[in-house]
């Protein structure tokens, strides 16, 4: 039998495990069909605000000598209203919308935006490391993620996924939080806070200093963190961090994710990534005698 | 060891050109930039400003490359006003070129969209005939037409000018000209670069008379490199699929000659 690239995460199924990372290319529905045409099993929007947000000015990205990249875009999206006007229309694409905000009611005003609209599950940005009052500041603390958590489970049906990140507070704890109040799987893990200085001009060169890394250089860190979670909860995780070929994502699967998503591997190899990852994780099944993901979901714990 | 164009390069700006009271042109020394392809750009640096996206201007000497900047939001302006001697950091070059073909070719610029212009008239052969048109609100905003004769002195050319106010050279808009010029000749290819309204009208009339024609599109830049979105033009990406888009693909595209994306990704009219 021929393998078969459906998984599930928790109640939600996509047809091929691998997604768009949120932050990444993600405000325009042709954009997104285009990705879910490319190979993505879903995509992720960039998080969302109450309102819409310019982000910082540039630079706002930095290429790091030797791989990986520092971004502080500052979370500029069109905000949640009028994000859920334009996906409205959509039909086909698995959208996972993603949202920002501070205090519980943000999270719910979004949620009520989208009644309309075809979403298969909520990301609580609880981890970018470069905005001030949002993001890893919320997710650093635990009782407000459960607040958060609680408000936005009792405004949907739709599941909703917690996207934790590396801050100042352990991040098994905010997920420990998440689950406790009832979350539907974790994304793990975002950005790492970072910064970049050019030695010839003596300045740092994001205009907001500090940015997030991603790429190739946190990989073996998410790797760890989805094998942490895995072994410590049982919950649903879609693996996040550098990932950029198959070898790489059936890594997170073995490390007990059942799906993963990319963002920065689109900037080296633009979005053929998604078709060539895809293909990779069905060729290794195939070599291995696998007919579904869920069968390798976590296998490295058991050696 | 080869250069990542992803990794600014800090480069001097040696000298420093007043083509009109709001656009100049900055030189500097640079292999790589001064051998980019017409239609690319290079993300630029202004230190402690900002960064924005700038098509490459030719240089006469060799080894070096400019940007033509007009003075008009905060990193436009920030680079306008960086002086001789001053440091600006540039990577790249990004982005695809234009498809030049042989012939007779008619190249509409308008403002700083005239830059890929010029480095386009660097790639024509001897023998092909070349109409540029340059189109202005007026005259004191004219620029690079002494450029555009001197490159072409080697082939049979014109180069019109056209002002708004009709204060300089022809009276009325470039497009008018246009039209004028593709009903009465046939032309092997058509390529423009400037104000998209401007654009969408020639990629109109020239596709409306069977033209192959191309346009290079601007669109606000984050990281020029495909991640953030920024520039995205119904489903293609100005940085990644761009900047040069073939005017059939253009013409099926809700947004081209409509919309464009403010920073926070939400669509203005033109």
């Amino acid at each position: 039998m021929e393998p078969s690239l459906v998984t599930s995460i928790g109640k939600i199924q996509l047809e091929r495990p691998v997604m768009l990372a949120s932050g990444i290319l993600g405000i325009s529905l042709d954009v997104f069909n285009r990705l879910y045409r490319s190979g993505a099993g879903a995509v992720v929007s960039k998080s969302l605000s109450t309102e819409p947000w310019d982000g910082y000015p540039n630079p706002t990205i930095f290429s790091v000598n030797g791989g990986g990249w520092i971004n502080a875009v500052g979370l500029s999206n069109p905000g949640a209203p009028n994000f859920a006007k334009m996906i409205e229309s959509n039909k086909d694409v698995p959208i996972i919308v993603s949202l920002v905000g501070s205090i519980p009611e943000d999270f719910e005003m979004m949620v009520k935006q989208f009644k309309n609209c075809k979403v298969i599950a909520y990301e609580l940005n609880l981890s970018c490391p470069h905005v001030a009052k949002v993001g890893l500041e919320v997710g650093d603390d635990p009782e407000l993620v459960k607040k958060i958590v609680s408000a936005v489970k009792n405004s949907t049906h739709v599941p909703v996924i917690a996207k934790v990140g590396l801050g100042t507070t352990h991040y098994l704890n905010t997920v420990n939080a998440a689950i406790d109040s009832g979350i539907d799987a974790i994304t793990a893990i975002n950005t790492i806070r970072a910064m970049a200085i050019d030695v010839e001009t003596q300045r740092p060169i994001l205009s907001n200093k500090f940015g997030g890394l991603s790429g190739t250089p946190i990989k073996p860190i998410a790797l760890r963190c989805v094998y942490e979670i895995s072994s410590k909860y049982n919950v649903p995780i879609i693996g996040c961090g550098g990932i950029s070929t198959w070898e790489d994502a059936v890594e997170f699967i073995l490390a007990g994710s059942s799906a993963i998503q990319l963002g920065s591997a689109i900037g080296d190899n633009w979005i053929h990534v998604f078709n060539d990852i895809n293909q990779g994780i069905f060729q290794y099944m195939k070599r291995k005698g696998y007919s579904k993901i869920d069968e390798m979901v976590g296998l490295a714990k058991k050696s | 060891m080869q250069r990542n164009h992803n990794h600014t390069k800090i480069c001097i700006v040696e000298k420093v050109i007043d083509e009109t009271p709001t656009v100049r042109t900055l030189i500097f020394s640079d292999d790589v930039m001064s051998a980019v392809l017409p239609g690319q750009f290079a993300m630029v640096w202004i230190p402690g400003v900002n960064e924005l996206p700038m098509s490459v201007m030719i240089s006469q000497e060799s080894g070096k490359a400019a940007f033509t900047v007009r003075r008009h939001g905060p990193a436009s302006t920030g680079l306008f006003n960086v002086r001789v001697g001053q440091q600006i950091g540039v990577r790249g070059p990004y982005g695809n070129s234009f498809d030049l073909k042989q012939g007779k070719l008619l190249l509409v610029g308008g403002g700083t969209g005239l830059v890929p212009m010029m480095r386009l008239l660097t790639f024509v052969k001897p023998d092909d005939d070349v109409t540029v048109l340059i189109g202005a609100k007026s005259k004191n905003e004219v620029f690079f037409e002494d450029l555009a004769n001197n490159l072409l002195k080697n082939n049979p050319h014109h180069v019109i000018v056209t002002t708004d106010d009709g204060t300089y050279g022809e009276k009325g808009f470039v497009t008018n000209m246009v039209e004028k010029l593709v009903s009465e000749n046939h032309f092997d290819g058509v390529y423009t670069c400037g104000p998209e309204i401007m654009m969408y009208k020639t990629v109109q009339l020239a596709h409306s008379k069977g033209l192959f024609v191309q346009a290079s599109l601007e669109r606000m830049m984050k990281c020029g490199v495909g991640i953030c979105g920024s520039c995205c033009v119904g489903e293609d990406l100005v940085c990644r699929d761009g900047t040069v888009f073939d005017g059939d693909h253009l013409l099926l595209n809700k947004e081209f000659g409509h919309f464009h994306r403010n920073k926070a990704g939400i669509l203005e009219n033109y």
